[in-house]
């Protein structure tokens, strides 16, 4: 469903991704795996649009997306939570989600404010309350709600494990598997195996921009060669 | 009391136009992070179209459809403007959009000038509300009422548009964060376009609905320029409310100060902004900007290069030839040089607080300026010789730099653009109100240099020693340990706050160090030309010493020396025509968007192309 090939990736002058490939079938949930610095997020970023690779392709449901602006590649379908949240600080829960709402598509199940807050419900009771009042987990549900809203076939989840509570972290688990009952297709960037190892079927693991390993996860956990090699302890 | 009760009135009708303006420019600063200068420009063509409309249009729905005809036509051009000019350079560092929109306003002031002539135009009065009502025993005029209910139905039907429709809220999460906002599906390019409309379309109908109170003429774009800053700045960055309330606070004020102290008016408007600054630096109802999210977007600055031999060379020959140019006997080419050398002064001035400083001033004239009539008064007043005199010109314009500096390095970014300006503004309104001793408009004349120097030959042979010097010191500071920490801090103020440096206080001597070498140049530039006028320190003034900037290039100090040249030049040959400023507004507009590097930067391009690639590494 998502397809990167080989892409080359630039800040400026820096060379960061030195032709990484990556494939997510429909319905699978996948991780990309690696160390700070290792080139997760710039990978999802060229993935979204919002850094545009100068060498290589990228296919999202059999269309080219690779020069696209982002609006249009979300409105393929392609749903993307960004690692440092980026709630919309002062607005309330209901306008941020206003902001993701996107019309239903025809073959996937349509979110609406309702269902997202049966999701989750802390959010429901906080509807009324400024982005920037809420805590770092109800922020991290925020923002995965609001990119819910706009009703993605396949979404982009930044480090969704990232400096929150252990309680939360499981919740996180739990909405994975729900995404995935539901049909959905997720792409989840991890620094931490356990949380891989909960949810997820197939890993990559990226390292100074290159893809250094593919396989499913319980390969991975088989080699411990390639996780002391790769990732952190 | 009824009296006051009245006043209050006329000061919130005066504040309608202004709230107006102002919420726009507020509105697309918001979400495009682009200060637009041109915003005043809009205004004024609202008046004038609004002016057009109503002379085709007959009646009352003539008159009020004419207001919303003007809204509409404004909040198109605004959209062109958005699409044709600043489309191409969201990009570029912010210097590039503010110069941009700089062209824009010569554009709009030739063709309004092509268009309407030169002549004031006086609008109708607002059918069925031309007379006066009585107010507690106080008459008012009804349009006044009128004006007030405008502004107060355009901030509740913004209020609602920002809370209650879709788009408001895109607009105001786009304020926030724009990237995240098209992440979301929701396209940038339209939504810019749109705030663009919107803005504008305010600033029309506020130059449309002030018609009937005065005139449209060619003066009101500059005119607005600095009230509605000083609104912007006052009331926060981005708030609507702000704008609201800071109109109204400033307005009223005035009003009174025009009753108990008649001349102090425009300075009145200074001191609400400063208390209000030094209270809250970001406004009444502003926040401070997110570190980071606007500014220079583009590849990190390079290091200034110090000159290899082979560019010592070349500034030995030029500097050689320039001591020839009287010896041509042509009295003509020794002013004309005498005028590069001065403005070369003034634009290696700004540089230095702009391109090694970082800080984008938009009032430097001030300095320049003040250091002119700084020269002026002593001649004229105490009967000081040019010799001291050109020691006091930087001298007192460096001690205006050190109060204005004060409040201006305590905000960055736009916020300190903005504020420059409106401190620029108050200097030049002291001059151009204080006609007992500036000789306002009229100016100061025969100021003249001493005996020896009044041939133009030799007086240019003293421009030449002190306009060269001067720009020498400038190049030197950049290379001494002050010039390095002031790099420091417009690369990364916190790494050098971190290593224990003081960075406002480096900021803050910069500025005046800068003020004080724009200073004597003004000196310099009052005993060329014998006279001095308040058009020294006007915007326009502030807004040429920054294209000669632009011009040359930000990330060279040779840039400013360049461009101060062409400029110099390329004006004077210029004003040959009669619609120069349309000729230079879109030459501006076209370097601004196709030679980003500035005359500098195309030189190394075509260097790099013939394979001679400037090194790149800094000299200690
Ligand atoms: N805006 C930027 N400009 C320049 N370099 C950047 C920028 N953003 C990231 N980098 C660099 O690119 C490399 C990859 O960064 P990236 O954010 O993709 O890593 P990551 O795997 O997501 O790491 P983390 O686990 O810390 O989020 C890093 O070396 C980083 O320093
Ligand atoms: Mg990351």
């Amino acid at each position: 469903m998502l397809e990167i090939s080989n892409i080359h990736t630039f800040y400026g002058g820096a060379h960061i991704l030195h032709g990484v490939s990556l494939r997510v079938e429909a319905g699978e949930v996948v991780s990309l795996l690696g160390r700070n610095g290792a080139g997760k997020t710039t990978t999802i970023k060229s993935a979204i649009g919002l850094v545009r690779p100068r060498d290589g392709r990228i296919t999202f449901d059999g269309t080219e997306t690779t020069s696209w602006a982002s609006h249009r590649i979300c409105h393929l379908g392609l749903g993307y939570v960004p690692e440092e949240r980026r709630i919309f600080s002062d607005l309330t829960v209901m306008e941020n989600l206003e902001v993701g709402r996107r019309p239903a598509r025809d073959d996937i199940p349509a979110w609406t404010t309702d269902t997202l807050f049966e999701l989750f419900p802390n959010l429901a009771e906080r509807r009324y309350n400024l982005g920037g009042h809420l805590s770092g987990g109800e922020q991290q549900m925020l923002t995965i709600a609001r990119t819910l809203m706009g009703n993605p076939k396949l979404i982009l989840l930044d480090e969704p494990s990232e400096g929150i509570a252990p309680v939360i972290i499981e919740k996180m688990a739990e909405v994975i598997a729900e995404f995935k009952a539901a049909g959905l297709t997720v792409l989840l960037s991890e620094q931490n195996l356990h949380f891989a190892k909960l949810v997820s079927d197939k890993a990559y693991i990226i390292e100074s921009g290159e893809m250094r390993y593919e396989g499913t996860i319980a390969e991975l956990e088989a080699n411990s060669e390639v996780r002391e090699k790769y990732l952190a302890v | 009391m009824a009296f006051y009760f009245a006043q209050l009135l006329t000061g919130m009708a005066n504040a309608s136009a202004l709230f107006l303006v102002a919420s726009g420019l507020s509105i697309i600063f918001g979400v495009t992070r682009v200060v637009n200068f041109s915003h005043g420009s809009l205004y004024m063509l609202g008046a004038y179209i609004a002016y057009s409309s109503m002379t085709v249009l007959p009646g009352i729905i003539g008159f009020w459809a004419s207001i919303l005809v003007a809204g509409l036509a404004v909040g198109l051009i605004g959209m062109i403007i958005e699409v044709c000019v600043l489309k191409p350079i969201y990009k570029a560092p912010e210097l590039f959009q503010l110069v941009a929109t700089f062209g824009v306003i010569l554009v709009i002031q030739d063709m309004a000038l092509l268009i309407w002539g030169p002549e004031d135009l006086f609008g109708q009065r607002a059918p069925g509300f031309e007379g006066v009502v009585e107010i507690f025993g106080e008459r008012v005029p009804s349009y006044d009422l009128v004006l007030i209910v405008l502004a107060v139905v355009v901030l509740i039907g913004l209020w609602y548009l920002f809370t209650k429709t879709r788009v408001g809220i895109l607009v105001r999460a786009a304020t926030q964060d724009r990237e995240m906002v098209s992440a979301l599906g929701v396209n940038q390019s339209v939504l810019f376009s749109g705030v663009f409309f919107l803005g504008a379309f305010l600033a029309g109908i506020g130059g449309a609905a002030q018609l009937p109170k005065g005139s449209a003429n060619l003066l009101m774009d500059f005119g607005i320029l600095a009230p509605i800053f000083v609104v912007v700045v006052t009331g926060g960055m981005g708030s609507i409310w702000g704008a609201f309330v800071a109109a109204m606070l400033i307005s009223v004020l005035q009003v009174y100060g025009i009753r108990f102290l008649p001349n102090s008016t425009l300075v009145l408007m200074f001191i609400v902004m400063a208390v209000v600054l030094v209270i809250r630096p970001w406004g009444l109802f502003g926040k401070p900007e997110a570190a980071g999210d606007h500014g220079s977007q583009g590849p990190p600055p390079k290091p200034f290069r110090q000159l290899d031999p082979s560019g010592r060379i070349i500034v030995a020959v030029i500097i050689a030839a320039l001591t020839l140019v009287p010896l041509s006997g042509v009295n003509f080419l020794s002013v004309l040089f005498a005028d590069i050398i001065i403005f070369c002064l003034f634009a290696a001035s700004l540089h230095y607080i702009l391109g090694v400083g970082g800080l984008v001033s938009f009032g430097h004239a001030a300095f320049y300026g003040g250091g002119a009539y700084v020269a002026a008064l002593f001649v004229q007043y105490a009967g000081t010789p040019m010799e001291l005199a050109l020691m006091l010109a930087p001298l007192g314009a460096g001690f205006a730099a050190l109060i204005i500096g004060w409040f201006c390095v305590r905000l960055t970014g736009v916020y300190f653009a903005m504020l420059t300006l409106a401190c620029a503004q108050v200097l030049w309104s002291i001059v151009f109100q204080w006609d007992e001793v500036t000789g306002g408009d009229d100016g100061m004349l025969s100021i003249w240099p001493s005996a020896w120097a009044s041939e133009p030959g030799v007086y240019y042979y003293l421009v030449l020693v002190l306009g060269v010097g001067g720009v020498l010191v400038l190049r030197a500071m950049a290379h001494t340990p002050f010039g390095y920490a002031l790099r420091g801090t417009r690369d990364s103020a916190l790494r050098t706050e971190a290593i224990g440096m003081n960075v406002k206080l480096i900021q803050w001597m910069a500025f005046v160090f800068a003020g004080a070498m724009a200073g004597l140049a003004g000196g310099l530039f009052v005993f060329a030309k014998g006279s001095v006028f308040p058009t020294e320190m006007e915007i326009a003034t502030s807004f040429d010493a920054l294209i000669m900037v632009f011009l040359g290039g930000v990330q060279s100090l040779t840039g400013p020396i360049a461009g101060a040249s062409v400029f110099t030049l390329l004006q004077d040959w210029l004003s040959r025509f009669e619609y120069w400023r349309l000729l230079l507004g879109l030459l501006i507009i076209f370097i601004a968007i196709l030679l980003p590097g500035g005359l500098a930067g195309a030189v190394d391009q075509v260097k790099a192309l013939l394979g001679r690639a400037p090194k790149d590494e800094a000299a200690p």
